[in-house]
C-alpha cells in the first residue's frame, strides 16, 4: 500500500479495516520525517513513544477491544501547544527545556481518540510571524522551493503536511497563521470560530484572537480533525457550549442555494494579479457547483491590520511576563533580581518578540491606552459589525488568503510593516472570531501554491468544509505535491 | 534662613494639635473563606508545606487558564450586601501587571473599573462615647487574587531568597473605604466592626496571624492656618497585622506628620503620596518609598475571563442568607432584653455565637441582667484565659440557667454560685450534682438563728460598735459565719445579727 497517497481519513479506514497497522504508518511517517526534515526543518522535536503508542493501540485492536475513531493517525503538533512529557518550546530560547507536566485538551482529545502525537512543529516564536524565520530553531522551508518561507506561524505544521511527514498536524492561528501557511504550502487550513475549540495548554499569544485547527490535506480530512477536538472544556472559560456536530456528516451536500459573498475589499492594491485570476477562477469552480455569489463589502477592512497590531501585541506583552527566569524557563547569570529579568528576557526573547512587547506595553500605558487599546477594541467591534451585516445576505465569504504567493527567506527581514501585510486578508477573521478555511486553488507560473479564503458565520464550521470539500471534489489542486518531496518512489 | 520664612514658621509653631482635623482612609484585604482558588481548584487550607497546594494554573505555567471560582464570587457579593454596596450586576476581571517573582503570570487578575461591590458604608460607634456615631461610607469591594510569598534571607549572607505559591491564587476581596475617619480610635473601630461582620456572615475567618485579613491605613491632617486649610502630603501605611498596631502607627503618624508640618510647612501640593512601615519594635512609622516610583500596572480586560453577570433572583437568594448583623443585634439586646449599650456590645463583640448562648440563658433564666453579667463576667474570663470559642464552654445555656435561676431565687448566693459554676467547668456536671459535690444545703431560719446568735454572744465588742452606730462593722460578723457554716446566706446573715441588735 503507497500510505503517501492517503489522507487522515483514508488512513483511518485502512487502519480500521486492518489493511495496514499503526505500526506499519507510524514507521513511515517517522522514516519520511528522517529524511526529509534535515532540509525542511519543520520538526523540532520528534516523540519517542509514538511507536510504543502504536503498539498498544495495535494491539488492542487485535485483541477485539474497542479503539478511538483517530486509531494509529500520526498527528503532528505545533510546538506552542504543550504535550504532557514531551518537549514544548514554542520555537523560543526562553521555553528551550520546558517540559509540560500537563497536556493541551486539544492533546488530551486527539490521545483519547487514539491519535498518535509524533512530533512538535516548528514555528515563529511565540507564533509571533507570518514566515516561520523567527524561530530560536532555524526557520523553517518551503516544501515547493526550498529559498521560500512555509509561511507562519504554523509553517512547521504546513511543510509537514505538505512534505508528507505527517497525514495531519495541528497549528493555532491568532491572525492567519493556520491559513497563511496553508496556502503558501498548499494545503487545507481551518480556523475555527473563537471559543469553538479550547485553548487550554496553547501557549498563549493574544488570548482574544488565538484559535487551535486542523492542518490536513483535505477539507473532510479537517473535518474529521475538527469533530475530535471541538467542544466546550471548563477548563477554559472563553470556551462555546455551542454543540458539535460530527462535521464529516455534511460534506456531500451539494452547493445549490449558498451565497457566496466576493469580499470586494479583498481584491485592493496589493493583490498579485496571478492570485487574483486564480480565486477568480475558483469562484467560478463554486458557481458551477451551485453557489450564487455577489459582490460585498467588509467597509473597515482597511483598519484590520492596524487594530490588529494594537490589540494582539497588548494581549502578548502581558501573556508573555510570566517568562521571568523565576519558574521553568531559561534563566540568564545575574547578580540581582532586576539583572535577572532585564538579562533574562533580553537573552530569551527573540528581536520580533521583543518588538511585540515593546509595542504592546507601550499601547497600554497610563496615557496611552485609550488611544491605543481602547480605540483598537471599538474598530474591533466595528470590523465584527461588517461580518454581522455580510451574513445576513450571504453564507460564505470568499476572497484570497494571502496577496502573494510564499515569498523568499530573509525578504521582508528589514520590513516587518511589508510581513506585516501578508496577513492583510486572514486577521479580520480573528478580530471577528469567524471561523475561515484556506484550501488551495492553483499554483503560480513559477510553481508555487496559491490559497483561497472562505470565511462564514460564528460556529458554522460546516458550511466551509462543506464548500471546501465541494470545491475539492472536483479540482486537483489539494492532491498537488511539491515535486520536491512526492513520497518514496514505487 | 530669610525672616519671612522665619516667620512663617513661627506662625506654624504657635498652631496647636486640636486645630488639627485627622483625616483616614482603609483598605483591607479579606481573605474569603473558599475551599479552592479563585481560578483553579487547589486547596487554600494554610500551613501546608511549600508548594503543595498549586498547579500549572495557579504557577502561571504556559497555556494554563483561569476558570472562576462561584463560590469566591458569591462570599463576595454576599459581604457587599452586609456593607451596604451596590452589587454590580456585571462584573469583569482585569489584569493588573507588575513583576515579582511570588506573581507567577506577571500579573494579578484583579478588577478595575468594574468591581463586584460598588460604594456602600459601615457605621460605627464607640459604646463608651469616645467618638460621636460616624457613618464611614465604601468606595468599592473588589475580587482578586493573592500573590505568593516570598521567603528571603536576612542573615545577609545572600542565600538565596525562597518562594512559596501555596497562597498564589487564593480570593481576596480589598475593600476600600472613602477618607472619612477621623481618628485612630475610628478607624480601629472601622477595622473591629468590619471583621465582626465578616466572621458574623462567615465570609471570612479573619485570622490576622494566618493573613486572612490585612489592612493598610492612608492619613493625613487637615490643618487651619492664615485662614485657610492645609493639607499635608498623605501617607500610606503598609501592612498593619494588628488592629492596634494600625491605631497606634495612625496615631504616631499624625503626630509625625503635625510635627514634620510644624518644622517645614510641606503641604499635599509639594510631596507625592508615601509609603511607609509600622515598627511595632520601636513603635514609629519608616519610610518605604515614593509612589511616584511605583509600577504603571497597564490595567486591561483579562481576555481569558468573560464577563460575569449577577441575576436579581442570585443576589436576593444570597441576601437571604445573610441572617442579623451585629449592629441590629446590639440593639435587639438592648431593646428586647434591656441591656446597657456597653453589656450588649460586649456580648456582640464576642460573636454570634456568644450571642445565641447569652438569649438562651436570659430566656430560660428569666433575667437577662443576671445573665448578662455573668456572661460578660465569668464566662468572658474564662474563655479568654482557654482560648475557646464558646461552642467548646463546657457548661450549656440550659445548666447556666439552672444555676442562675437559682441565684434570681436567692437559692444560692453569688460567691457560692460562683464556686458551683467553677465546679461544674472543672467536673461537667449539672448543678445539681456540682451543688451536692460541694456540700451546698439550705440553712433552715433556726440554725441561722443560732449562728447569728453564737455570734453576737462571742463578739460583744463588734456588737456594741454596731449598736453605736457603725453599721459597717456587721461585715466582720458575716466573714465569720461564712466559717461556722459556708452555707450561710451572707444578706440574711447581715439582716438577722441587725435585727437581733435592735436596728
Amino acid at each position: 500500500m503507497e500510505i503517501s497517497n492517503l489522507g487522515a481519513s483514508e488512513l483511518v479506514s485502512h487502519l480500521s479495516a486492518g489493511h495496514l497497522t499503526a505500526v506499519d504508518c507510524i514507521q513511515y511517517f517517522l522514516q519520511r520525517i528522517e529524511q526529509t526534515n534535515q532540509s525542511l526543518n519543520a520538526f523540532v522535536n520528534i516523540s519517542d513513544t509514538a511507536l510504543q503508542r502504536a503498539r498498544e493501540i495495535d494491539a488492542r485492536r487485535a485483541s477485539g477491544k474497542p479503539v478511538g475513531p483517530l486509531a494509529g493517525l500520526p498527528i503532528a503538533v505545533k510546538d506552542g501547544i504543550c504535550t504532557s512529557g514531551l518537549k514544548t518550546t514554542a520555537g523560543s530560547k526562553m521555553l528551550e527545556q520546558f517540559v509540560p507536566p500537563y497536556d493541551a485538551t486539544i492533546v488530551r482529545r486527539l490521545i483519547d481518540a487514539d491519535g498518535i502525537v509524533i512530533g512538535k512543529t516548528n514555528m515563529d516564536e511565540f507564533a509571533m510571524g507570518s514566515s516561520t524565520e523567527h524561530s530560536h530553531f532555524g526557520a523553517v522551508k518551503n516544501p515547493w522551493s526550498l529559498d521560500r518561507v512555509p509561511g507562519g506561524s504554523s509553517g512547521g505544521s504546513a511543510a509537514c503536511v505538505a512534505a508528507d511527514m505527517s497525514p495531519v498536524a495541528i497549528g493555532s492561528d491568532t491572525g492567519g497563521s493556520i491559513r497563511q501557511p496553508a496556502s503558501f504550502c498548499g494545503i487545507t487550513g481551518l480556523k475555527p470560530t473563537y471559543g469553538r475549540v479550547s485553548r487550554y495548554g496553547l501557549i498563549a499569544f493574544a488570548s482574544s484572537l488565538d484559535q487551535i485547527g486542523p492542518m490536513t490535506r483535505t477539507a473532510k480530512d479537517s473535518a474529521l480533525i475538527l469533530s475530535v477536538i471541538a467542544g466546550h472544556d471548563v477548563k477554559d472559560s472563553t470556551s462555546a457550549k455551542n454543540d458539535v456536530p460530527d462535521f464529516t456528516r455534511s460534506l456531500e451536500k451539494p452547493l445549490t442555494g449558498v451565497r457566496i459573498g466576493i469580499c470586494r475589499e479583498h481584491f485592493d492594491e496589493g493583490l498579485d494579479p496571478e492570485v487574483e485570476s486564480c480565486v477568480r477562477e475558483a469562484t467560478k469552480v463554486l458557481e458551477s457547483l451551485g453557489a450564487a455569489t455577489c459582490e460585498i463589502h467588509l467597509p473597515h477592512t482597511p483598519y484590520a491590520v492596524a487594530t490588529y497590531y494594537v490589540v494582539a501585541p497588548c494581549e502578548a506583552s502581558s501573556n508573555l511576563a510570566r517568562y521571568d527566569g523565576v519558574r521553568y524557563t531559561y534563566r540568564a547569570a545575574a547578580t540581582d533580581l532586576e539583572q535577572m529579568y532585564c538579562q533574562t528576557r533580553a537573552a530569551g526573547f527573540g528581536d520580533e518578540v521583543k518588538q511585540r512587547i515593546m509595542l504592546g506595553t507601550y499601547a497600554l500605558s497610563s496615557g496611552y491606552y485609550d488611544a491605543f487599546y481602547l480605540k483598537a477594541s471599538r474598530v474591533r467591534r466595528m470590523i465584527k459589525h461588517d461580518y454581522d451585516q455580510a451574513f445576513g445576505e450571504v453564507d460564505l465569504i470568499l476572497g484570497p488568503t494571502s496577496p502573494t504567493t510564499a515569498f523568499s527567506i530573509g525578504e521582508h527581514s528589514h520590513n516587518p510593516l511589508a510581513m506585516y501585510l501578508a496577513d492583510i486578508y486572514t486577521v479580520s477573521a480573528n478580530l471577528a472570531g469567524v471561523p475561515a478555511i484556506s484550501i488551495p486553488a492553483g499554483i503560480s507560473a513559477s510553481g508555487l501554491p496559491i490559497g483561497l479564503q472562505l470565511q462564514a458565520r460564528s460556529f458554522d464550521e460546516g458550511a466551509l468544509l462543506q464548500a471546501a470539500h465541494q470545491f475539492q471534489s472536483v479540482t486537483g489542486w489539494h492532491a498537488t505535491k511539491p515535486p520536491l518531496y512526492q513520497g518514496p518512489q514505487t | 534662613m530669610n525672616s519671612v520664612n522665619e516667620s512663617a514658621k513661627e506662625a506654624r509653631a504657635r498652631v496647636g494639635f486640636d486645630q488639627v482635623t485627622v483625616v483616614i482612609g482603609m483598605e483591607v484585604h479579606v481573605q474569603l473563606a473558599t475551599q479552592s482558588k479563585l481560578f483553579c481548584s487547589c486547596s487554600t487550607q494554610f500551613g501546608a508545606p511549600p508548594n503543595t497546594q498549586t498547579c500549572e494554573v495557579c504557577t502561571g505555567m504556559p497555556g494554563s487558564l483561569p476558570v472562576i471560582n462561584n463560590q469566591a464570587l458569591q462570599l463576595a457579593i454576599k459581604t457587599g450586601l452586609a456593607l451596604n454596596c451596590e452589587i454590580a450586576r456585571s462584573t469583569k476581571w482585569d489584569r493588573k501587571n507588575y513583576f515579582y517573582p511570588d506573581l507567577p503570570k506577571g500579573y494579578q487578575i484583579s478588577q478595575f473599573d468594574k468591581p463586584i461591590c460598588g460604594k456602600g458604608y459601615l457605621d460605627i460607634a464607640d459604646a463608651n462615647g469616645a467618638f460621636e456615631p460616624r457613618r464611614v461610607r465604601l468606595e468599592r469591594a473588589h475580587l482578586e487574587e493573592d500573590a505568593g510569598k516570598s521567603i528571603h534571607d536576612e542573615s545577609s549572607r545572600g542565600g538565596n531568597s525562597k518562594i512559596d505559591l501555596n497562597r498564589t491564587g487564593t480570593p481576596l476581596l480589598e475593600i476600600v473605604t472613602k477618607p472619612d475617619m477621623r481618628s485612630a480610635a475610628e478607624a480601629r473601630a472601622f477595622l473591629t466592626e468590619l471583621k465582626l461582620i465578616l466572621v458574623y456572615i462567615g465570609v471570612s475567618d479573619c485570622n490576622m496571624q494566618q493573613g486572612s485579613l490585612r489592612c493598610d491605613g492612608n492619613i493625613n491632617l487637615h490643618i487651619e492656618f492664615g485662614g485657610q486649610t492645609i493639607a499635608t502630603p498623605i501617607v500610606e501605611i503598609k501592612n498593619l497585622n494588628s488592629f492596634r498596631a494600625a491605631e497606634r502607627s495612625l496615631t504616631y503618624e499624625a503626630r509625625r506628620q503635625f510635627d514634620l508640618w510644624q518644622q517645614c510647612g510641606l503641604t499635599i501640593d509639594d510631596s507625592p503620596k508615601q509609603t511607609r512601615g509600622w515598627n511595632d519594635a520601636q513603635q514609629v512609622t519608616t519610610m518605604q518609598r515614593e509612589k511616584e516610583e511605583s509600577a504603571d500596572y497597564r490595567y486591561f480586560p483579562d481576555p481569558d475571563l468573560i464577563a460575569v453577570s449577577t441575576s436579581e433572583e442570585e443576589i436576593a437568594a444570597i441576601e437571604e442568607q445573610i441572617d442579623r448583623l451585629p449592629a441590629i443585634w446590639r440593639e435587639h439586646l438592648s431593646e428586647v432584653y434591656n441591656l446597657k449599650p456597653y453589656d450588649a456590645d460586649v456580648i456582640v463583640s464576642q460573636g454570634r455565637g456568644l450571642v445565641d448562648y447569652f438569649r438562651e440563658v436570659a430566656d430560660q433564666c428569666g433575667d437577662s441582667r443576671i445573665a448578662s453579667n455573668w456572661i460578660g463576667q465569668e464566662v468572658l474570663r474564662y474563655l479568654n484565659e482557654s482560648g475557646l470559642e464558646i461552642d467548646r464552654y463546657p457548661v450549656a445555656p440550659r445548666q447556666m440557667a439552672e444555676l442562675l435561676k437559682r441565684v434570681v431565687s436567692n437559692q444560692l448566693e453569688q460567691t457560692r454560685a460562683k464556686e458551683v459554676l467553677n465546679e461544674m467547668v472543672a467536673s461537667q456536671l449539672s448543678v445539681a450534682a456540682a451543688i451536692e459535690k460541694l456540700g451546698i444545703k439550705a440553712v433552715d431560719h433556726d440554725e441561722l438563728k443560732s449562728i447569728c446568735q453564737q455570734l453576737i454572744d462571742e463578739h460583744p465588742e463588734v456588737a456594741k460598735q454596731i449598736q453605736d452606730g457603725n453599721i459597717k462593722a456587721v461585715g466582720r460578723l458575716v466573714g465569720k459565719a461564712r466559717k461556722l457554716n459556708p452555707n450561710a446566706n451572707p444578706g440574711l446573715v447581715k439582716d438577722m445579727i441587725l435585727k437581733f441588735l435592735g436596728i
